[in-house]
């Protein structure tokens, strides 16, 4: 995606999101929820990939921050009861913001003492990070614990769900383009090089680990507003490889190739329904022989890396 | 103090598996440099073939006995070692020259697809299964209030002597020297003459054996098992070779004493429901204080 029809593919994303939102009312309320989910996964997916693949930082604790944002959006509209439209827009916005910036202040936490690891460290780490935030809303009684959390508002619609995922993108797309954002994929393609060349690559890491933490906090505050409930087995490990699947499956650093991954794999256990016993089978051998034979991803032109 | 002492035998007991599995991964990631992720997965493998071939094994032997539970041990080791090299040849060999991220989202496949085939209906189901008493039971209470059973007495016996074989095995033995040589400099060792592949097959065998008999020891003591169980072990397991610094033999098994010993004090004087985020807390102190781990060497990238 160029950087220079990022902005009109922003605006054209968002009228398109109102338009389509003033008739969601004549979707089959079904297909409405698979929507919402294909949107908020598109969130969580190109957030991720700024981290994973235009950062080369394997990050496999995503569900963590997207507890934090879920759990900081719900605790806060469940303290409003009924609204006008006006205002429950108002909240709902400030909301999914605090619970952005909660789980950007995570990534933050996350980030700084752990980035100076690379590869195998850094997995392990973060989904250790992930882990340890379950642990904790499993432990907090007064957001029910291992029980569980009723969100009251049923806020997320089509216009917030894709609206977000368009902003995502393009703030995504837009970093990592400009003059500052190629310091990311210098830190991916040569770590050693990129900080001899002056590039401070701890701050790069951080910065991505911020803003894609920051993002699974919106997806998570609307994924709270979508299924109205929140547990917190709900943001586990298996949570987090999902969103990774979904990365390595469009192709790490490639952004309309991870779109279309987080839309296909929404969409496949729909379909799947049938041999739903089968599914997680079939995904982890998607998984090795894709790495085995397509190791750059389905959607991908670039050639593999060779390292 | 009684009690205090009795939380430590407990997490000896708890360690001393721990260091079993952490063994596989330090010795797989001194070779090849990546975690293999399905080696948590290996060890519910070895739990379930001792649920399997105990009854049949039963038939042979009288089955709560000392020698039963070893021949059931035994078995399950090498079924373990086998399908550990044949992981190795089949998903990991073909990306030996891969980006090291490619490999370990593919340790990440196999782990999934082990644990999924696994709690398929048709395999072994998701319900946990209770494990058959393979050794004999004697509770000994008399040492000052101190409770000891004697499968706890049969996991420090058997993790002391199969350290043992393996401290053997590495030092002494022409191909412990080949491992050696290989976690040294794979390109160095291959020049003088090693087989490569052969080296990396026995290790994962190794490994994958340890883990298997971490498995029976794991399921004798704690004896529900699932297709799930191999999860947080293998990954406290892991935290356990980092501490201990990983690569490093004696770190890995020092590691798993003190990630299995502070895990059950914790759990016994503060709160159990915290015990699984402790291994994570020990491995993120231990990243920023001690990257190397306890008694690991500092390493410098070159370019």
């Amino acid at each position: 995606m160029n950087i220079r029809h990022a902005k009109t593919f922003l605006l054209g994303a968002l009228a398109l999101c109102f338009f389509v939102s003033l008739f969601s009312n004549q979707i089959n309320s079904y297909w409405l929820f698979i929507a919402y989910d294909i949107g908020i996964n598109i969130i969580l997916a190109v957030s991720l990939n700024l981290i994973n693949g235009y950062t080369g930082q394997f990050s496999l604790g995503h569900a963590g921050f997207m507890a934090v944002g879920a759990y900081t959006a719900a605790v806060i509209t469940n303290q409003f009861g009924e609204l006008n439209p006006f205002l429950s827009i108002a909240v709902f916005l400030g909301a999914l913001l605090a619970g952005g910036l909660l789980a950007a202040l995570a990534g933050l936490l996350v980030g700084i003492p752990t980035l100076r690891l690379r590869g195998d460290y850094l997995a392990i780490v973060t989904l250790g990070f992930g882990e340890i935030i379950r642990v904790m809303f499993q432990n907090m009684q007064s957001v029910g614990g291992a029980r569980g959390l009723s969100v009251m508002h049923g806020w997320t619609n089509f216009f917030w769900a894709f609206g977000f995922a368009a902003v995502t993108v393009y703030v995504v797309t837009a970093l990592v383009h400009s003059t500052y954002g190629r310091g990311f994929i210098a830190v991916r393609d040569d770590e050693v090089a990129a900080s001899a060349m002056g590039i401070s690559t701890t701050r790069y890491k951080v910065t991505a680990f911020v803003v894609g933490a920051f993002f699974a906090g919106i997806a998570g505050g609307l994924y709270a507003h979508s299924k109205q409930f929140i547990t917190p087995g709900g943001f586990g490990f298996m949570q987090s490889i999902a969103i990774v699947v979904m990365v390595i499956l469009g192709g790490m650093g490639n952004t309309i190739g991870v779109i279309i991954a987080a839309i296909l794999l929404t969409l496949l256990p729909e379909f799947l329904r049938p041999v739903a016993e089968y599914r997680m089978i079939i995904y982890s051998l998607l998984l090795i022989i894709l790495m085995l034979t397509r190791p750059q991803g389905l959607f991908s032109l670039r050639k593999s890396p060779s390292k | 103090m009684t009690e205090f002492l009795q939380q430590l035998i407990n997490g000896l007991a708890l360690g001393s598996i721990l260091a079993l599995i952490a063994l596989g991964y330090t010795m797989v990631y001194g070779i090849l440099r990546f975690i293999n992720f399905a080696h948590g997965d290996i060890f519910m493998l070895g739990a379930f073939a001792g649920f399997y071939l105990a009854p049949k094994v039963a038939t042979i032997f009288p089955m709560p006995s000392i020698g039963g539970g070893l021949a059931v041990m035994g078995i399950s080791m090498a079924i373990c070692a086998v399908i550990g090299i044949v992981i190795e040849k089949l998903a990991y060999r073909p990306l030996r020259r891969s980006p090291k991220l490619t490999v370990l989202i593919t340790a990440i496949g196999v782990s999934l697809l082990i644990e999924y085939t696994c709690q398929n209906d048709h395999v072994f189901g998701a319900a946990p299964k209770s494990f058959p008493a393979i050794f004999p039971i004697h509770h000994i209470t008399q040492l000052g209030g101190l409770s000891l059973n004697s499968n706890q007495i049969i996991v420090f016996a058997v993790t002391l002597i199969l350290l043992l074989a393996l401290r053997f095995i590495v030092l002494k033995t022409k191909i412990g020297m080949a491992m050696r040589a290989l976690s040294f400099n794979p390109e160095a060792a291959a020049l003088m003459g090693i087989n490569t592949d052969v080296v990396i097959s026995f290790t994962f065998g190794l490994g994958s054996a340890l883990a298997a008999a971490a498995g029976i020891l794991f399921a004798v003591n704690y004896p529900a098992i699932d297709p799930l169980m191999g999860i947080l072990p293998g990954l406290k397991a892991f935290v356990a070779a980092v501490l201990g610094g990983i690569g490093n033999l004696p770190g890995a098994a020092l590691g798993g004493i003190i990630i299995g010993v502070t895990e059950t004090l914790v759990a016994g004087y503060i709160s159990s429901t915290y015990r699984d985020a402790i291994a994570f807390g020990i491995l993120i102190l231990i990243l920023l204080i001690k990257p190397s781990g306890l008694l690991g060497k500092k390493e410098i990238e070159k370019v």
